[in-house]
């Protein structure tokens, strides 16, 4: 449970198109790392990155070394599958299975890996709903289908069918952004609380949430349209919050652009 | 203090006007045009509809219709029933859906799933779109070429089968298409983020999300192609017998028993043509209505 990442000269694609420039960052274990930057300046690529979605896309391309614990997740002999049950995702917009209900989508990776013991399974369920604080308010519904609860219920369903597969790092992409601010808080205090077991990587548009929920905080920026993005700078949250090393990370978080 | 007539009189001229006559005349030309174009279209159905159950609703209402074939009667004699044309019908169309629809859904998940742009993609687009727009005619001459001519197999129902396999499968593949393509790709995602494997995601999450749409178009397509004729005309021979194998001998379904009756000139040929047309009609609403209801049945539910 909960690994370190570090990240050596990452270079992304999609296509022909440069999207990332030679990112190299370090993310301790059982810690907090909020990525923030305009728009377009590729963390959210990098985000994806860390456990091989970027790839996903259509031509898309990542060169150089992501390691996990020590360990490439690139190596030719890695298999992306094992690489996402090791470190899960929780995306922008919630995305409960339709087809599922509440229990069926907490449990959907390991019930789709092939688990089939009803016990078990709900057992993990009530487990991680608990672990995304959502138990005590589905508990009693738990059969019906996934998409009749709110936006920020449904975020936090999906926070509970990501770490249900007990994953040793959590990559979140914006996971606040189409909630309203009471859900945010609710998310932003499970954050605090999944510290305790997972690695988090957390991409945000909100520099407040940055600043309120992480330990270090990665500056992404890009030198202009079309041009690579790339990382900044890379520091405890306190210190770019209050003092950065950079004059455009100062320039970003004051407001000055962006 | 002011009296009641000059509150009532306003103040400024109105800022809004009233819907000029020109505007509305247009207006209400549009709504006769759309309105009459809609009677126009639906007229020739009703019409149909009615011509069909005045002279074959009282043939199909006696219980021998269901249950006797036309075995031993004459052409001038009354009874019987269409008991070998509606298995004919049946099991002609259920074969072919067995071949067909696996085919066209894997055919879909191919152009969507995998294949996306690439060049065999495009090609059996392409060739998809060439089978839609081929007449039934052909699709039953070019399966007489190839399976009674070249490889010497009897005429039978399953030859009938194959030909309806070919007008199955662009229509299957084409709904299913669609329907796969509107699943978001935010629920690959998420499966993807899960460590679930591309196929499993495919079978577990993204069928399932589209399956409702899926057996709409199937038994919409299951309808279309138990209604064709050239097939039978062509591929089998007319019986007034019953017969259960697809494989061998002569087969009667609803519409080769309306193009064979048909030359009966006298009442009984017609009232067995005119029932075998509303039997048809109600097998296939009788199908309609069983896939919207599994449809429904296997439709996302939010509450």
């Amino acid at each position: 449970m909960a690994k370190r990442i570090d990240v050596k000269d990452l270079n992304l694609f999609y296509g022909k198109f440069h999207a990332v420039d030679g990112v190299s960052l370090a993310v301790p274990p059982r810690n907090v790392t909020a990525f923030i930057g305009p728009s377009g300046c590729g963390k959210s690529t990098v985000l994806r990155s860390l456990n091989r979605m970027h790839e996903v896309i259509p031509g898309a391309r990542a060169e150089g070394k992501v390691l996990l614990d020590g360990e490439d997740i690139y190596a030719s002999t890695v298999d992306p599958v094992s690489v996402r049950r090791t470190i899960g995702m929780v995306f922008q917009r919630p995305n409960p299975f339709p087809t599922m209900s509440i229990r069926d989508n907490v449990v959907a990776g390991l019930k789709l890996a092939g688990e089939g013991d009803r016990k078990k399974l709900d057992e993990v369920a009530e487990q991680a709903l608990r672990g995304a604080n959502l138990w005590a308010e589905v508990k009693d519904r738990l059969t019906r289908p996934g998409g009749g609860l709110s936006g920020g219920q449904q975020q936090r369903l999906c926070i509970a069918r990501a770490i249900a597969v007990q994953p040793d790092v959590l990559l979140m992409d914006e996971p606040c952004s189409a909630l309203d601010p009471i859900s945010t808080l609710a998310i932003e205090d499970l954050i605090q609380e999944l510290k305790k077991d997972f690695t988090i990587v957390i991409v945000t548009h909100n520099m407040q949430q940055a600043a309120r929920v992480s330990d270090q905080t990665a500056f992404f920026n890009l030198a202009g349209v079309g041009q690579p993005g790339r990382l900044v700078e890379l520091d405890d949250t306190e210190r770019i919050f209050s003092n950065p090393s950079q004059k455009a990370t100062e320039d970003y978080i004051s407001g000055r652009f962006g | 203090m002011s009296t009641a007539t000059d509150l009532n009189r306003p103040a400024a001229p109105p800022a809004f006007q009233e819907i000029n006559a020109s505007r509305r005349f247009k207006n209400r030309l549009a709504t006769i045009l759309v309105g009459g174009t809609f009677v126009l279209a639906l007229a020739p159905l009703v019409w149909l509809l009615i011509t069909v159950i005045a002279k074959g609703f009282q043939h199909v209402l006696n219980a021998d219709w269901w249950q006797k074939s036309l075995a031993g009667l004459t052409s001038r004699q009354f009874g019987g029933g269409v008991y070998h044309a509606i298995i004919g019908t049946l099991l002609q169309g259920l074969i072919c859906a067995v071949i067909a629809v696996p085919i066209a859904i894997l055919v879909a998940v191919y152009l969507v799933e995998y294949g996306k742009r690439s060049r065999l993609a495009k090609a059996v687009t392409f060739t998809v779109d060439i089978l839609s727009g081929v007449p039934s005619i052909v699709a039953a001459l070019f399966i007489y070429a190839l399976c009674i001519t070249t490889l010497g197999m009897p005429r039978s129902a399953f030859a009938v089968s194959l030909a309806l396999v070919l007008l199955m499968i662009p229509v299957v593949v084409r709904t299913t298409e669609e329907l796969l393509k509107i699943v978001p790709d935010e629920l690959r995602e998420a499966a993807y983020a899960l460590g679930v494997p591309k196929w499993k995601t495919i079978v577990k999450i993204v069928i399932p999300t589209a399956l409702s749409g899926i057996i709409t178009g199937v038994s919409l397509a299951i309808a279309r192609v138990m209604g064709e004729t050239a097939p039978v005309l062509v591929l089998v021979g007319y019986t007034t017998f019953i017969n259960y194998d697809p494989f061998g001998g002569s087969m009667a379904s609803l519409p080769l028993l309306m193009t064979s009756e048909r030359l009966t000139t006298n009442e009984v040929g017609e009232a067995r043509v005119w029932g075998a047309a509303v039997t048809l009609i109600l097998i296939i609403t009788v199908f309609n209505l069983l896939g919207s209801l599994i449809s429904r049945l296997t439709s996302l539910k939010t509450k």
